[in-house]
């Protein structure tokens, strides 16, 4: 046994001689790992430690070291710049995943884009995330824009409307996205029969008159779940059944508290799909509820994907710099015009500002109080 | 479109507002009796009312499991909040105003809104606390059913109603009742009692009803007791007719009570409940306008839609007090020297 173990220690030594002698290569994370949002910044960090696991055998044997380093950014855009400064000045960090909220998306990409810093995010939908150009921001979900085309079409094809009520809730993100469903309903010949916008957060008497009055075939609302919940209980105890539809503002599991009884025939879309949504998920959230002792959600497969997309790009820029640990600068031309593939959410290649030029929307369903995923949607960004 | 379809809906708009403007006028009643002895605009009554609405939720949602009748856990809510919302009033009157009691109208005015801000931060604070925010009613089975639907025993009188287009919930005509009753009650009490009338000389001059051996602060007291009380039961029914309420959910209804309380005459309390109920009706026939502009051909009035609702209830109070400046029924002081 004394043997063995000798042996044993001195295998281990001369693995960690040869260790040292390769180049530390490090990718980083940056999501919220404290506060309010922590559960959801834990599951991205998690999700791309899977990715690196799977990852550093290949790159021991390309002479890499592979870590990964988690920053926390506390949903906060100030903590995330600085913290983006701080990944920054660490050379050996080639590129990193995150965020999970846009605010801090925007700054922190601005804050590492002299340094040639590649972000792959995998959670930032607002449409500013990558329409400012920067050649380091890149994003594997839909953008926010993608909704309101993506819901005409699922009232249209789906629900086979013809006659659609809109409304929204009088705020930039409600009447942008009822705008742009309008829009989209129009080109495909679908009748819009009511449209209006309603600050109205109790009564909503004179409104279902009218959608009684009118009788469509479906109802669109851009808007808020504590507002449309509200709406749609009263929508129901009036006795009307018709499918009510929104965008990622009912993303809420109060959606279905609030409307009670009524919360049925709700359909809404999300880039946030839920973990059984994704087809080849399953080994993955068996893998990650084994490593981290934690049930595997939507963004822990996103934060994977995303830290694949960035792994893969490492990999190819190796190559492309003659076997070469590669620059940053290298990494980044490498994430944004590679292909990227053995992802969960599917095959992944960016747009010329970093936008995925296939992404998913997800339309989820409540029905009594449930929710379950209706249908993929592919959308398109209008640049590829 | 034709008649047979727009009278059933113009009714049912009509009722729908009606409903509603109950709810604002037992508010408004809250706004109107404080000014009228004080001549002070209570903003924190907004809060009593959320207040009796929260009172409202937690009833319910303790008695949820148990199988006593629906109507009596109806009436253990509106007492439960009447107490604390008449108690909570008599509280922020005591602390808040009687200190400033001779100081320049607009001191406590400010006060007022202090203090109503420090209530939905006590109020958010409260639910925080158990991690809720948005407060969802539940009521006992059959309250959101249909008015005497096709099972019950009076399914003819509900089929009949439904044929003028009078789509009524169980709780919308317990909403009326409830409503009728407080209002009664307070005609009572204000017109027939020792107490009314002395709340009422108190109102008439403060310093002449003193010398006459009427104590004004109990009388004050008295007042918003009773205001507070109806703010309670306003919020209880507000909580059951639309369903969920935050510790925020007071401004809207009570700026717009307020507004019924001035469109009737402020002081006055059949004043606020014609304003209450006309501003009720008011807000939801501007809300389908939109339908008659179509109807009309008139493309104008098809943009005045739901959200011209507020507006449109403003600019009927604007035109109303360019005309008769003391509101609908209100009396103008008249300083006889």
């Amino acid at each position: 046994m004394k043997s063995t173990a000798l042996s044993l220690s001195v295998l281990a030594a001369l693995a960690l001689g040869s260790a040292s002698a390769q180049t530390t290569v490090k990718i980083a994370t940056l999501s919220p790992l404290s506060g309010g949002q922590s559960d959801l910044g834990t599951q991205i960090r998690n999700g791309a430690q899977l990715a690196v696991n799977e990852y550093r055998a290949e790159f021991q044997r390309l002479g890499m070291n592979l870590q990964l380093v988690a920053y926390d950014d506390q949903a906060d855009p100030a903590t995330g710049t600085a913290q983006a400064r701080k990944i920054a000045a660490d050379r050996s960090i080639l590129a990193v995943v995150g965020t999970l909220n846009s605010g801090v998306a925007i700054p922190s990409s601005q804050a590492l884009v002299s340094s040639r810093v590649a972000m792959v995010s995998p959670a930032n939908t607002a449409n500013q995330v990558t329409d400012r150009g920067l050649s380091n921001m890149n994003r594997i979900v839909a953008r926010d824009d993608a909704q309101g085309p993506a819901g005409a079409n699922f009232l249209a094809d789906n629900l086979k409307a013809k006659r659609v009520y809109l409304l929204n809730d009088k705020t930039a993100y409600g009447e942008g996205l009822a705008k742009e469903v309008e829009k989209a309903l129009r080109a495909k010949g679908v009748q819009v029969v009511g449209n209006e916008g309603t600050e109205e957060k109790s009564d909503f008497s004179s409104i279902i008159a009218k959608i009684r009055l009118q009788r469509p075939d479906a109802i669109y609302f851009g808007g808020i779940y504590n507002q449309v919940g509200v709406f749609i209980k009263q929508l129901r105890e009036a006795g009307i059944t018709t499918p009510v539809m929104g965008g990622d503002g009912l993303d809420s599991a109060e959606l279905a508290t609030i409307a009670g009884k009524g919360a049925t025939n709700i359909y809404f879309t999300t880039v946030a799909a839920p973990i059984d949504a994704l087809p080849a998920a399953k080994t993955f959230a068996a893998n990650f509820q084994k490593t981290f002792n934690d049930q595997a959600q939507g963004f822990a497969a996103f934060g994977y994907d995303a830290a694949k997309v960035v792994l893969q790009g490492i990999l190819a820029a190796y190559k492309a710099n003659g076997n070469k640990v590669p620059s940053r600068q290298q990494v980044e031309t490498a994430i944004r015009k590679g292909t990227f593939t053995g992802l969960l959410s599917g095959t992944v290649s960016f747009n010329s500002v970093g936008d995925r030029k296939s992404a998913t929307l997800y339309v989820m369903n409540v029905q009594n109080g449930k929710y379950s995923l209706s249908a993929r949607l592919p959308v398109r960004p209008a640049r590829q | 479109m034709d008649l047979a379809t727009l009278l059933p809906f113009l009714v049912n708009v009509i009722a729908g507002g009606l409903v509603l403007g109950f709810v604002y006028a037992i508010i408004a009643l809250g706004y109107t009796m404080v000014y009228g002895v004080l001549q002070l605009i209570n903003f924190a009554h907004s809060e009593v009312f959320v207040t009796g609405a929260v009172v409202g939720f937690e009833v319910f949602r303790v008695l949820t499991p148990s199988p006593m009748n629906g109507y009596l856990k109806l009436l253990i809510a509106l007492l439960a909040a009447m107490v604390i919302s008449g108690l909570l009033n008599v509280t922020i009157e005591r602390l808040a105003y009687r200190p400033l009691r001779n100081a320049p109208r607009l001191v406590p005015l400010i006060t007022a809104i202090g203090v109503s801000l420090i209530l939905q931060d006590v109020l958010r604070l409260i639910e925080g606390f158990q991690g809720r925010f948005d407060l969802t009613y539940t009521l006992p089975d059959g309250f959101s059913g249909k008015f005497c639907g096709a099972e019950s025993s009076c399914a003819a009188v509900g089929s009949t109603l439904a044929r003028l287009g009078l789509d009524l919930q169980l709780k919308d005509v317990i909403l009326i009742v409830v409503a009728l009753l407080s209002l009664a009650v307070l005609n009572y009490l204000v017109n027939r009692t020792r107490l009314g009338k002395a709340i009422r000389a108190v109102a008439q001059d403060r310093v002449t009803a003193g010398l006459m051996g009427i104590d004004s602060n109990r009388m004050i007291s008295a007042t918003f007791l009773i205001g507070g009380a109806l703010g309670g039961i306003s919020g209880v029914l507000f909580g059951m007719k639309f369903g969920t309420v935050n510790a925020y959910s007071g401004f809207d209804p009570g700026i717009i009570a307020f507004t019924a309380a001035v469109l009737g005459g402020i002081g006055s309390i059949p004043g606020a409940v014609l304003g209450g109920l006309a501003l009720g009706v008011i807000q939801n026939l501007i809300g389908v306008t939109n339908i008659f502009g179509g109807l009309l051909g008139i493309a104008n009035l098809e943009a005045i839609d739901a959200s011209y609702q507020r507006i449109g209830a403003f600019i009927v109070l604007v035109l109303i007090l360019i005309f008769k400046p003391t509101g609908l029924l209100g009396k103008s002081n008249v300083e006889k020297v």
